[in-house]
């Protein structure tokens, strides 16, 4: 669950205005399109959420956390209901496909019996099951960001945000991970996906949430058009 | 336990990893903690010496010829013992100053000589020399008193050398223990450049801090307890050789010069301890900055 209202983000050293005023909410269980052009802002939403950053005015609630006056060693416990993907995957390079995956369960102090049950689990979900054994730098990009994809959601979170997550990819992988996060949010989990590929956003009948230069220009079910 | 197994073999791979920082921040800690055990046990040898100076050194009061019989002349004795810095006081008549004197020397030499000459006197050592030159003035103010022999220069300059070796050694503390700090600190930064990707991940799934620093902490701790444990080893080594050369020398022959056995666990004990706390210290310095947001 997002909750924003009147959200205001200024930074400071570059003295960018990124967003003004932006107000929404993402209910649980809600898949959503978070698309704009470049440097409209939609990565400090993101980094909002994650809690990155902090509003410099307006209230950010994010799976009752408030994210404008969370104390920092309360992070580790909200992160912990958020899972979390990029376009660049974010793999340890010099681990194999299963410690990636694992190593985020052994971080947050999983036990090794749940460890081994639940990671073949999300390997299969992602349709990984076979390469585990696998170092990142021999699969190809889009089995890289499903590994990604799995270790965002093997510790169960309530909410995936995936920042250009096909960024990397050509439209037919971009396609087949859009459906995996779609089975995702029918499974259970809150989706938010931050991109500026409109065919891809108009293949799907979700809500679309609009930013321009930092505004909020539209948030309905009507797809991404100009 | 198992789960901590992975990030603790990271704190002793990523020493590896980064070899030649990981073996200057051991020689750097090595070499701060030798300086400052060596200059500690040079003013802790001072400190036994002048030990020594004020057991052997003693003040001669001579006692005046108004007090000639040896009955009033034992009476100055709680005058003296009231003064502050006297630890003891010891009478030695006439007589017995004049046989001891005897004793020392040729008989036929001593011919003629009457034991008038001799003063009743007595034998003073004091609590610290360095109020020599007060305690002397305090004697000599005392009735009865005719005169107060004392090594005045001698022991004041054992007392100077001293002083000064407590302020350098302080000194040099301070500086070589923030010194290691930094290297050790610096040397940890490189660890945690050198994984920067897989904290920014940890911290992304909700890895608790403590969690984050574990594997630094454990590389400082391994880095600083190594060399704190070979700056040990060579302590040893260089104290034996060189209190081995000054005992072996002419002029040394007459020092006394403190046991490394007498101070060896003091010494273990100390440079363990200032390695733990660099290292733990260091490690968690060196990964401040990643653990802000
Ligand atoms: N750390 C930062 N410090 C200063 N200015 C920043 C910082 N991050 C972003 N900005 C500025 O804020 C604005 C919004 O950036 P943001 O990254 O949110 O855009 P975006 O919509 O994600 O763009 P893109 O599609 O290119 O990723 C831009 O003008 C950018 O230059
Ligand atoms: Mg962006």
């Amino acid at each position: 669950m997002v909750v924003m209202e009147n959200v205001r983000k200024v930074y400071e050293s570059s003295n960018t205005v990124a967003l003004e005023n932006v107000s929404f909410t993402i209910n649980d269980g809600e898949f959503v399109f978070l698309v704009g052009p470049s440097g409209s802002g939609k990565t400090t939403l993101m980094k909002l959420i994650t809690g990155e950053v902090r509003p410099t005015a307006g209230t950010v609630i994010v799976n009752d956390f408030n994210m404008g006056a969370i104390k920092r060693r309360k992070l580790p416990k909200m992160r912990r209901t958020l899972g979390v993907v990029f376009q660049d995957y974010r793999l340890i390079e010099n681990m194999n496909v299963y410690d990636n995956v694992a190593f985020a369960m052994r971080v947050v102090g999983a036990p090794n019996s749940e460890i081994r049950k639940r990671v073949p689990y999300m390997l299969e979900l992602v349709g990984l099951e076979g390469r585990e054994k696998r170092m990142p730098t021999e699969l190809s990009g889009g089995e890289q960001q499903r590994v990604a994809i799995a270790r965002a959601l093997v510790n169960s979170p309530r909410m995936i945000v995936a920042d250009e997550p096909t960024g990397n990819l050509d439209p037919v992988r971009s396609l087949e991970l859009m459906l995996l996060l779609e089975k995702i949010n029918e499974m259970g989990t809150t989706v938010v996906v931050v991109t500026h590929e409109k065919e891809l956003v108009n293949a799907f009948s979700k809500r679309v949430i609009k930013i321009d230069s930092g505004k909020m220009i539209g948030d309905g079910m009507d797809g991404y058009y100009e | 336990m198992s789960r901590y197994g992975y990030l603790i073999r990271e704190g002793f791979r990523s020493i590896t990893t980064h070899g030649f920082m990981s073996f200057a921040s051991v020689t750097i800690i090595m070499a701060c903690l030798i300086i400052m055990g060596s200059v500690s046990l040079l003013s802790l040898n001072i400190d036994a010496l002048i030990k020594d100076l004020e057991d052997q050194n003693e003040i001669v009061v001579f006692v005046d010829e108004s007090l000639n019989d040896e009955e009033s002349a034992r009476e100055l004795q709680k005058n003296i013992e009231a003064i502050e810095n006297i630890s003891s006081a010891e009478f030695v008549s006439r007589d017995e100053a004049m046989d001891n004197f005897m004793s020392k020397y040729d008989e036929e030499l001593m011919e003629g000589i009457d034991e008038t000459v001799f003063r009743h006197r007595y034998i003073v050592h004091l609590t610290d020399i360095a109020l020599m030159s007060q305690t002397k003035m305090e004697l000599e103010s005392l009735r009865g008193v005719a005169k107060v022999n004392a090594h005045l220069d001698y022991a004041q300059s054992f007392v100077t050398i001293r002083n000064v070796v407590s302020i350098v050694s302080l000194v040099l503390i301070v500086i070589l223990v923030f010194v290691s700090f930094f290297i050790m600190s610096n040397t940890i930064k490189l660890a945690t450049f050198g994984r920067r990707e897989e904290i920014a991940i940890m911290k992304m799934v909700g890895a608790a801090n403590g969690f984050i620093r574990l594997p630094f902490v454990v590389e400082g701790l391994v880095l600083g307890i190594l060399g704190g444990g070979l700056a040990f080893l060579a302590e040893w080594g260089l104290y034996n050789l060189v209190t081995g050369r000054i005992v072996g020398s002419v002029t040394g022959a007459l020092l006394n010069v403190v046991p490394f056995k007498s101070v060896a666990l003091h010494v273990f004990i100390i440079y363990m301890a200032v390695g733990v706390l660099v290292g733990a210290f260091g490690g968690v310095n060196a990964i401040k900055n990643y653990l802000k947001v």
